[in-house]
């Protein structure tokens, strides 16, 4: 029984931050029928600026909303890192771009950390930036099986923009690679 | 009840939805951080279920336009932030004075002035109560969980019908983005009220004519009566009066309508206030963060309980009197430098130490940081 488990995505205005959040929180409520809430934080800025999404989730009604220290964190840049992993609870799980964050070495032994590269996959492998969030939730979704596979699938199919549905599945399958990959 | 669907959907959705579920069929808004994703959703709900969607050109007209489609028959909202909530009070007195049922949803933001667009606030409380001059009549609710505010939006709409009042309805940015499950019910399986009205509205020549709740029969407009709306004192006709007596009398209904039905208004939730020798008296999205802290401290074995009013005006002061008399200490968390705690000093007569805890940079107020409230 999952009593609480706090997650929390970091990144800049405009690579998904806010809707992985929204994506997962309704994978766990709706599909896999657990409790979830989810929230965010971001500057008045449509793109650029840093935005943060977090995500309780638990079998459990979920009092506090944000997380105090979160299970499960992704940092896409070095910025959201440094700001967001200071309380990240001890054997935690940190995901990180590699190409864009650097972690100290005193982290290495204090969380999980996975070096992936995200935003090349999207650019290169995927063909379009916009995917980063899914390739990175294909990740969390490998390595924590806070959601199930199938309760993920559903959320993103249901939440993305329609005649997006193939790429965002391709960006999906990436993320469980690139986690299978370094597992 | 019959659910119609489950939606992971934010607090600003709820609204849409439930006030759909309620009746709703008019809105007029202005966008404006962190409220724009109800006009949002509005705009796109209403036609679906006939009714209206107006972005108006400022927040005066919205409210404005409102209470004109309340006039006609509809039941109305407008939704608005801080600022946005300040333009709109000189029509929020005209609505208490005329008596035309209208939501009003104030998403609260750091403020004043422009403040903090994107960050969480419970600074409008007071003004909420107090924003429009005059000894004015208001309820105002302040939900705290997602799928409440769906359920209290509904009963926002069901008290402005059947009082032929405004309804302040606060949320705030944590609990206005904040998505989670929410169950959606269709209109056929919710208890719905409909404002008073003549039985025969031809020819009604008192549109504010009261009935036993104290409350105007009053017709649509168009509905073949001919009568005057007005800002003004006015007698039973509608028509501005300057007879002392009726002037007060008219004052007098005014407040009693609300204070003399106040077991119809009031709502309150209750957390392990039995035996609490601490009790933490929050609202809105505060009471969630003063939930964990009665949890955590709890499994401590610490005595401390929540006292969470629902409808905030009028103030539940029996029932808060009643649940928080016995406490040595009460604590009130306010994302704010302390507006509620001063009606909690004011209902208790400062009987034991009140508390309070605040915080006006735009972050939330934790549990730690009620936790050491009550420990202190």
């Amino acid at each position: 029984m999952i009593e609480r488990y706090e997650i929390r995505f970091a990144g800049s205005g405009g690579q998904g931050i806010i809707t992985a959040g929204i994506i997962l929180g309704e994978a766990a409520a709706i599909y896999d029928g657990k409790f979830a809430v989810q929230t965010q934080s971001y500057g008045p800025e449509a793109r650029g600026g840093a935005s943060k999404s977090e995500v309780i989730i638990a079998d459990v009604p979920i009092s506090y909303p944000k997380a105090t220290h979160p299970d499960l964190l992704v940092a896409l840049n070095q910025e959201s890192f440094d700001k967001y992993s200071k309380d990240v609870k001890e054997g935690g799980t940190v995901v990180v771009d590699s190409d864009y964050v650097k972690v100290p070495e005193e982290f290495e032994k204090k969380f999980k950390i996975y070096h992936l590269p995200i935003i090349e996959t999207a650019r290169n492998e995927v063909g379009k930036t916009f995917v980063v969030n899914i390739i990175f939730l294909g990740a969390v979704q490998e390595i924590t099986k806070i959601v199930s596979h199938d309760g993920l699938k559903n959320a993103i199919l249901n939440r993305v923009p329609k005649g997006t549905e193939d790429l965002n599945m391709k960006a999906f399958e990436f993320g469980i690679k690139l986690a299978k990959e370094v597992m | 009840m019959k659910v119609k669907e489950s939606k992971f959907i934010s607090g600003n959705e709820a609204i849409a939805y439930g006030a759909i579920a309620a009746g709703c069929r008019f809105f007029a808004g202005y966008p404006i951080s962190p409220s724009s994703e109800i006009a949002e959703n509005m705009s796109f709900l209403l036609p679906k279920y006939g009714g209206k969607f107006i972005q108006m050109e400022d927040e005066i007209a919205s409210i404005g336009a409102a209470i004109g489609a309340s006039i006609a028959g509809r039941k109305s909202m407008t939704a608005t932030s801080g600022p946005g909530f300040s333009l709109k009070q000189e029509n929020l007195g005209l609505a208490c004075m005329a008596e035309i049922p209208l939501v009003v949803v104030n998403v609260m933001r750091g403020g004043p002035s422009t403040g903090a667009p994107t960050s969480p606030a419970q600074a409008d409380i007071l003004q909420s109560r107090w924003g429009t001059h005059g000894d004015h009549p208001i309820i105002v609710i302040a939900p705290t969980m997602v799928q409440e505010i769906f359920f209290e939006i509904v009963r926002a709409f069901n008290l402005a019908e059947r009082f032929r009042n405004p309804v302040v309805f606060l949320i705030d940015e944590i609990n206005g983005h904040m998505r989670a499950k929410v169950d959606i019910y269709d209109e056929s399986e919710l208890e719905l009220w409909n404002r008073p009205k003549p039985e025969n509205p031809k020819g009604w020549k008192t549109p504010y004519k009261r009935n036993e709740e104290l409350v105007p029969l009053m017709p649509d407009f168009g509905e073949g009566a001919r009568f005057n709306i007005t800002g003004l004192d006015h007698s039973e006709t509608g028509f501005p009066t300057g007879d002392p007596k009726v002037r007060q009398q008219l004052h007098y209904f005014l407040r009693d309508k609300i204070e003399k039905n106040k077991d119809k208004i009031l709502k309150n939730e209750y957390m392990e206030v039995e035996d609490a020798e601490i009790i933490v008296v929050a609202y809105g999205s505060t009471a969630r963060s003063a939930m964990r802290a009665v949890e955590v401290l709890g499994e401590k074995g610490v005595k401390v309980g929540l006292f969470r009013p629902i409808t905030i005006f009028p103030v539940p002061e029996e029932d808060m009197y009643r649940v928080c008399k016995n406490a040595k200490k009460i604590v009130v968390p306010e994302m704010n430098l302390g507006q509620y705690i001063l009606e909690v000093e004011r209902v208790m007569k400062k009987q034991m130490p009140i508390v309070g805890v605040n915080r006006t940079d735009g972050e939330p107020i934790t549990p730690e940081q009620i936790m050491e409230a009550i420990k202190d």
